[in-house]
């Protein structure tokens, strides 16, 4: 049951537990204890809602930041990306393999926030030895989700 | 012109379905739970390939049988699903989906006056195959208090001397029935000892929710008789890619490869390399599918246990067949004045055999969204119905 409830609740983390019972054909207590559970063991680590902002008036840039560190010693990469996800505006923070060590998300009101961040608060950080920024300039999907996508029921009305 | 035309065919009663769609189609905003494809798009990963094979220019004939590369998928397919061995060079066949495989199958056995037993609730294209081939369609009535499964008595029932072929059409639409280990066993001991043959139509094979399907064809002494028919429709959401199969005995797919060969040449040829593609790496994506057609079962059950409405628990396809008879209308009458007050349409079970009377198909090849809409609406019109008979 957890991995089908786990997939259910990905997509759509407003589904309420009744409904949620009936689709995987459980009871609602035993959906509920299971969710607990997952919650308390830090599976499940967030209910989250995914927003398209162009529709709104409010301006947001978002970027993506390569950072190469030096390793702290006895500590690895933790501590450097523990300073750096602290900041709220600082969305997601990987681990990565290749070039760079660490890739970050970043999301401000502007262009010359973003590079504030970079030069102010990102760079000047003890083990940071080089950026690379890059802007998104458009989401085509996110999270699993197509953004701004029609769908069409173009089936024929009934087959047999 | 009516002079001219075919008697055999002008005989052949038109589809039921034909005169709903029609009325469905001219109405704006009729929600359709009278559909028998998925409304998943095929992955994309098997689209990916389909339109990689026409970028590189495959745009021709394949041999009649199919594309060597795919008859061994399918063989592998088969082996490691049901455990029966086929050989890919002279027991497969390709076809233009399950539908011709079912055309020639038929069409390859039948001499005049033979018998093919069809169990109904079916599919609509067995009895009309049946007879353009030249044979007689035996109906035997299936029935809900038995979860609309073939029993024994039945088939004995239904069996002549002149019986050359049974029609078994498991996981089933419209009713959503499947054929448990038990079942087969009673079908496969009467067929073995009256030495009539199978035509098992398994296109839903991929979608069951009571334990794995099993073909009739993996029982002892039933692969020399049966013919395997399965296709890429159902599982991978293919049904426009045309593509389809039939598994069986030497001889038997010889000679349907023959009529194939001279009527259709070969299937698609853009369809069967997307198909291969599709045996060796669709399985997750057809797990998906199936958990959530699952989903939407369990949805609609309980919508219907929670309306009142009598339903028999389906465990395979994407269809439920509730059945309407406390109402005292025909499946026709309840079908269209539900489309006309509720803007739902829904299939009349009598499109599906005579003893579909009293019963609707309504498939849940849709999202949970569009089904919840729909069962609001359904159950606005069933308590309105109740509400007239009270008073």
């Amino acid at each position: 049951m957890r991995d089908e409830l786990l997939s259910i609740l990905e997509k759509n983390s407003k589904i309420d537990f009744k409904e949620l019972a009936i689709l995987l054909g459980k009871s609602e207590e035993e959906v509920l204890s299971e969710i607990t559970k997952l919650e308390k063991n830090g599976t499940i680590c967030g209910y989250h809602t995914l927003i398209n902002w162009e529709k709104t008036d409010i301006e947001k840039v978002s970027a993506l930041i390569e950072v190469k560190v030096t390793p702290q010693r006895g500590q690895g990469f933790d501590r450097i990306a523990e300073r750096i996800y602290n900041y709220p505006e600082v969305k997601s923070v990987y681990l990565i393999s290749g070039g760079y060590d660490l890739l970050i998300s970043l999301e401000e009101k502007s262009l010359k926030e973003i590079a504030g961040f970079v030069s102010d608060k990102l760079a000047p950080l003890e083990s940071i030895l080089s950026t690379a920024t890059h802007f998104i300039l458009k989401k085509y999907k996110d999270h699993g989700t197509v953004i701004n996508k029609t769908t069409k029921d173009e089936r024929e009305v009934i087959t047999p | 012109m009516k002079k001219f035309l075919s008697e055999k065919v002008i005989n052949i009663k038109p589809s039921g379905i034909r005169k709903f769609f029609d009325i469905v189609s001219e109405m704006q905003d009729a929600i359709s739970l009278g559909v028998g494809e998925p409304d998943f798009d095929t992955p994309w990963f098997i689209r990916d390939e389909g339109i990689y094979s026409l970028e590189k220019g495959r745009t021709f004939y394949t041999s009649n049988a199919g594309l060597k590369d795919l008859r061994k998928e399918i063989s592998s397919y088969i082996k490691r699903t049901q455990n029966i061995e086929y050989s890919p060079d002279e027991e497969i066949i390709v076809t233009v989906g399950g539908s011709e495989a079912i055309d020639i199958g038929l069409r390859s056995i039948i001499n005049p006056d033979d018998e093919v037993i069809i169990p109904q609730p079916s599919y609509v294209s067995y009895e009309p195959c049946a007879l353009l081939a030249g044979a007689k369609p035996v109906i035997i009535n299936l029935k809900a208090e038995n979860d609309f499964r073939l029993q024994p008595e039945q088939l004995l029932n239904a069996i002549t001397d002149k019986t050359k072929v049974l029609i078994l059409p498991y996981p089933n639409n419209p009713t959503g029935a499947i054929l448990e280990y038990e079942d087969l066993q009673k079908i496969a001991k009467i067929v073995i000892e009256k030495d009539i043959l199978v035509l098992s139509d398994e296109i839903y094979s991929a979608l069951t929710y009571k334990g794995k399907h099993i073909s009739i064809a993996s029982l002892e002494g039933m692969k020399e008789r049966t013919i395997l028919i399965n296709g890429f429709s159902k599982a991978y959401a293919m049904t426009g890619w045309r593509l389809g199969y039939a598994c069986g005995p030497k001889e038997w797919i010889k000679q349907m490869t023959k009529i194939h060969q001279f009527a259709i040449m070969c299937a698609p040829t853009t369809s069967q390399y997307a198909a291969v593609e599709a045996l060796k790496k669709g399985d997750n994506d057809v797990e998906q599918m199936r958990l959530s057609y699952n989903q939407r079962r369990r949805f609609l059950l309980n919508a219907f246990k929670e309306i009142g409405l009598e339903c028999f628990e389906p465990y395979g396809a994407f269809y439920v067949f509730p059945c309407i008879k406390e109402f005292n209308m025909t499946s026709e009458e309840f079908a269209t004045k539900l489309l006309m007050e509720e803007k739902v349409a829904v299939v009349p079970g009598t499109a599906f055999g005579d003893c579909g009377e009293g019963y609707l198909r309504i498939s849940y090849a849709y999202s949970i969204d569009n089904l919840k809409i729909a069962i609001e609406r359904i159950k606005n019109f069933i308590l309105k119905l109740r509400n007239i008979k009270n008073c």
